[in-house]
């Protein structure tokens, strides 16, 4: 892999992360717990969906054949997709849902702070930009996560649960790809290894004040970044990608 | 007027979409005004704020009709924005508008513990927070413990 292209797989990933996981909480829409819920997690949705378009813009003119945010969006197969195993998850109950939400964001905030600071003047531009929006995405999560587990025995059971059932695809975010050597050592991506100690004190804070046990350690799942998805992907592309494949000339 | 002055002037009447009493210019995101070549720099607020797309057509209509059609609309990412750079008279017709201005010190780390927001219609700090999400991404909702009403908040950030 030449260095533009591992450039390219890198601000895909970034890209990809955002996009799933933007779709998969855009189903909420109308479906949430109540209407303050509602909001929130659209919200997220949506500028969820502003960081994808402009890491996906970027890889665009990295990868240089043309290909903008759209056509990466809504243009390519499942296999070709880089987004971690986590943020293709199926929602599940409102609790799955603030597990997913709070390991994510957690962990993306951490990755901001530190790819902000890129020697790539473009990702450190979108990251400063981002961050702000991410902070409030993992305090959200965070406060629900304690009023979910020190609420009612049910709402404690649910998110514990969530959590269980997310925890297997935790490892995959603080893996690097062997293709980021060259980019970690150029200061160009961030090494996701060393955002684990600041995710791992936000986790444990929070879930001390929401009475929650951690997770135990099940086996790791990973394979998303090299495109080996979960069979719930491809149900998700079907419907994101419907309209761009079967009427490729439609336009607002 | 200069040229540079006139650019402005059509820009302080292009309203925001979502909230209508505030201009581009009250709400800081028109970043410069470059005379060679000439060009207008704005920026975004939040990444996926779809007034964005809006804001481009309604700067590119005012900029034509002023006979300023050369000037070219750059968007810029690079500082991001923050709520402080919304200025004075932007922030009294926002809360004439009956949505509380943001607290300001966007830096400031702990979103959590802002300030409670003065209450847009009577005045109050006896406010909470209903939600941190709103009706667009950049306005929370409280309601006034006092007056009872609820209101919109403009998000820090």
């Amino acid at each position: 892999m030449t260095a533009n292209e591992a450039l390219f797989d890198y601000t895909l990933r970034l890209g990809d992360d955002a996009l799933i996981l933007s779709q998969r909480l855009g189903e909420w829409c109308g479906h949430a717990p109540a209407l303050e819920a509602d909001l929130s997690l659209t919200n997220v949705a949506l500028d969820l969906i502003g960081q994808a378009t402009l890491f996906l813009t970027y890889a665009g003119e990295i990868e240089g054949k043309g290909r903008d945010a759209d056509k990466l969006a809504f243009h390519r197969d499942v296999n070709k997709f880089r987004n971690s195993l986590l943020v293709e998850q199926p929602n599940g109950d409102f609790g799955r849902t603030i597990a997913r939400q709070f390991i994510f964001s957690t962990y993306q905030r951490a990755l901001y702070q530190e790819l902000m600071r890129s020697s790539d003047p473009r990702l450190a531009e979108i990251a400063a930009k981002a961050l702000k929006e991410t902070t409030y995405h993992a305090e959200l999560a965070a406060e629900w996560v304690v009023r979910l587990g020190d609420g009612t025995e049910e709402s404690h059971e649910r998110v514990e649960d969530g959590f269980e059932w997310c925890w297997r695809f935790v490892e995959e975010l603080f893996t690097a790809e062997p293709a980021d050597a060259g980019l970690i050592s150029a200061g160009i991506a961030v090494d996701p290894a060393k955002l684990r100690a600041s995710f791992d004190a936000t986790l444990a804070a929070t879930f001390a004040e929401a009475t929650l046990a951690l997770p135990k350690y099940p086996r790791p799942v990973t394979g998303g970044r090299k495109g080996h998805h979960s069979e719930h992907l491809g149900h998700l592309l079907a419907e994101m990608q419907f309209l761009p494949r079967a009427y490729p000339d439609a336009v607002w | 007027m200069t040229w540079r002055e006139r650019v402005m002037d059509v820009l302080s009447h292009v309203a925001d979409p979502e909230i209508p009493v505030v201009s581009v210019v009250d709400l800081g995101i028109v970043r410069a005004v470059k005379d060679d070549p000439k060009s207008v720099v704005i920026t975004t607020t939040y990444s996926g704020c779809p007034a964005t797309q809006v804001i481009t057509s309604d700067i590119r209509k005012a900029l034509d009709e002023a006979a300023l059609n050369d000037v070219k609309i750059e968007i810029a990412l690079s500082p991001p924005w923050t709520t402080d750079w919304i200025t004075e008279a932007g922030r009294d017709k926002l809360k004439a508008y009956g949505i509380a201005p943001p607290p300001r010190g966007s830096g400031a780390p702990g979103l959590k513990n802002a300030q409670p927001a003065t209450c847009p219609r009577c005045g109050s700090i006896k406010t909470r927070e209903v939600s941190r999400f709103g009706s667009t991404p950049c306005k929370a909702l409280w309601q006034c413990e006092t007056c009872r009403e609820p209101f919109d908040r403009f998000k820090c950030h």
